[in-house]
């Protein structure tokens, strides 16, 4: 379960350059969601995933993960519920570091970090057979440092390490968006994968509105730090992207503004 | 300047660059494992030799004790500048820099208020003397900081192969990634900060057994002259292996390669106050090599369009 209260986010108050990016926000989200997440450019979509995540405090409101109120726990605390993955490939895994020092790390994500191995042999057989699964040839690079891989391996590698340790909540912040498109489908395809095996609560911020209405169980559209569109059910299934542009302007008064989205559609 | 007083020099400048390697490992830890540029270290470097020389003349302790507590008001040190960073937002190099400052009047004071104090090294039985870098003995610097150096090397092997270890180097290389996975950066930096001043301060408090003598302004210059190590180490050697261990051995190979070089320019005749100028502008050179090769800078790229321009001309009138 995910509860997101009435969170406000303003970024830098008082001043000219004030910007209300999350205003009022509430969402909540059930065990086992899988939830799209479109919008225009700065509608809060990102910014969202950041309060999840921790990555700063919120100016108001509260944020539950499973009953537990997080508000007010740091990132490094709250990344043992949290699975993320980036837009860009190079956030997500420490290039100078080995692939299976990489899901090493992923793998005591949340734990206390001892004086113990790093890495264990037993370790590896299981990520060994986890890389197998993504079918890109990476098992049989283990040691090879990440720096070294492309763009969508390295996204694989990380939506591999989000979800090594099953997460609470999978977070995926337009992860395909730096890829060129069949990659880009390639890692869509594994990840929804991933989330149906594993019945992972996710959400999936797209630029993409047919990707958007092709997977999960339920979509938001957001608007001005808001959520103003929630489909989900059998209404979701039915969706195409017109009907979604047409939604939208009824639900804001507003034009859909992102080039992008429409382009992509 | 005869060929026998230039060979003479080198067995102890080799001593003196195995010592100040000590140093050129813990600053690669801060360096490039952390990604983190410690100038704390030109206060440090000169604090494990006071701290030293207190503890074994004033106090007549252990030597072996004497360097542990060089060690740990080393790791003193760094905790100040992670707190100075994590705790007080101060960014890396100016966090280093107040610490370093911090450091100078705390090294006057517990000398007494005195720039620089003599080991009597008659009365007391140091580890490494640069009177026995000659000898062809078991007692002979070189030998016994080498074996310091290979304990040391294991052990940050074995650390960095640690989980708390993998923290660390993740927390140098992408932070953001390090937080996502759980990882305290803020704790990571402050042990990295400790481990590494810790080793720089043992450095120190060798180097004054070796030289006899301690100084308030030993450490003056230490970050530059263990960066050009690091960068000799690099430049040299760095292509031949990607093991952490060799890694560390070649910032120690590259402060042996600096002392041996400085030491015989200076007994061919160079002012030895024009040293620390040559090595501030060899690093310079040296950090600008990646910078230059993504494009030369403009006066360079001018003559290199001229020569161009020429080769042209020259192939126009051939044909």
């Amino acid at each position: 379960m995910l509860d997101i209260k009435n969170v406000v986010k303003v970024f830098n108050p008082h001043t000219i350059n004030e910007k209300v990016a999350l205003n009022g926000l509430n969402l909540h989200l059930d065990e086992g969601d899988f939830v799209t997440v479109i919008g225009g450019n700065g509608a809060g979509k990102s910014t969202m995933l950041n309060a999840i995540s921790g990555v700063w405090p919120v100016t108001r409101g509260k944020i539950e993960i499973n009953g537990k109120d997080v508000t007010h726990l740091p990132e490094h605390k709250r990344a043992s519920f949290l699975g993320r993955v980036f837009q860009d490939p190079m956030t997500g895994t420490a290039a100078n570091m080995q692939i299976e020092e990489n899901l090493a790390l992923a793998f005591r994500r949340g734990k206390i970090h001892t004086l113990r191995k790093g890495i264990t042999s037993a370790e590896r057989k299981f990520y060994k057979e986890k890389l197998k699964m993504l079918g890109l040839g990476l098992e049989d690079r283990m040691t090879s440092k990440v720096g070294l891989l492309s763009g969508g391996q390295r996204q694989a590698l990380t939506l591999l390490m989000a979800t090594l340790k099953k997460p609470k909540l999978l977070l995926l912040d337009e992860h395909t968006a730096a890829l060129d498109p069949r990659t880009a489908s390639k890692v869509l395809e594994i990840s929804n994968q991933i989330i149906e095996e594993d019945k992972l609560m996710t959400l999936m911020v797209t630029h993409n509105m047919r990707d958007a209405i092709r997977y999960g169980n339920r979509l938001i559209m957001m608007h001005e730090g808001r959520v103003i569109l929630d489909i989900k059910g059998e209404e979701k299934k039915h969706l195409t992207v017109d009907m979604l542009l047409e939604q939208f302007a009824k639900a804001s008064g507003d034009e859909f503004a992102s080039d992008r989205a429409l382009l992509s559609k | 300047m005869d060929f026998a007083s230039l060979l003479n020099a080198i067995p102890g400048a080799i001593g003196q660059g195995l010592i100040w390697g000590i140093m050129a490992i813990g600053l690669y830890i801060t360096y490039r494992v952390l990604d983190f540029s410690d100038l704390t270290v030109d206060g440090t470097m000169a604090t494990g030799a006071v701290v030293f020389i207190i503890a074994l003349c004033d106090y007549n302790l252990n030597i072996w004790i004497a360097m542990v507590l060089a060690f740990l008001a080393g790791m003193a040190a760094g905790l100040m500048t992670g707190i100075f960073h994590t705790q007080m937002g101060i960014p890396p190099i100016l966090s280093g820099i107040l610490t370093q400052l911090s450091l100078y009047s705390i090294n006057l004071l517990l000398l007494g208020n005195k720039a620089n104090r003599n080991i009597n090294t008659r009365n007391y039985d140091v580890l490494v003397s640069m009177r026995d870098a000659g000898k062809w003995a078991i007692d002979n610097p070189i030998f016994i900081t080498l074996a310091i150096l290979i304990v040391l090397i294991a052990l940050l092997y074995w650390f960095f192969g640690t989980e708390t270890g993998c923290a660390l180097r993740a927390t140098g290389c992408n932070q953001a990634m390090a937080r996502a996975q759980g990882i305290n950066t803020k704790v990571a930096k402050v042990i990295g900060l400790m481990v590494a001043n810790g080793l720089v301060a043992l450095s120190s408090a060798m180097l004054a057994q070796f030289s006899g003598t301690v100084d308030v302004k030993m450490g003056s210059g230490a970050i530059v002259i263990g960066l050009a190590a690091i960068i000799i180490g690099e430049a040299l050697f760095g292509k031949l292996c990607q093991n952490f261990a060799f890694k560390l051995s070649t910032a120690v190979l590259g402060t042996v390669i600096y002392y041996v070089v400085i030491n015989l320019v200076i007994q061919m005749g160079l002012p030895s106050q024009l040293m620390k100028l040559l090595t501030a502008l060899v690093v310079a050179v040296f950090l600008a090599v990646p910078y230059w090769k993504n494009g030369l800078p403009a006066f360079l790229s001018g003559f290199s369009a001229y020569r161009k321009h020429m080769e042209k001309k020259e192939a126009k009138k051939n044909a």
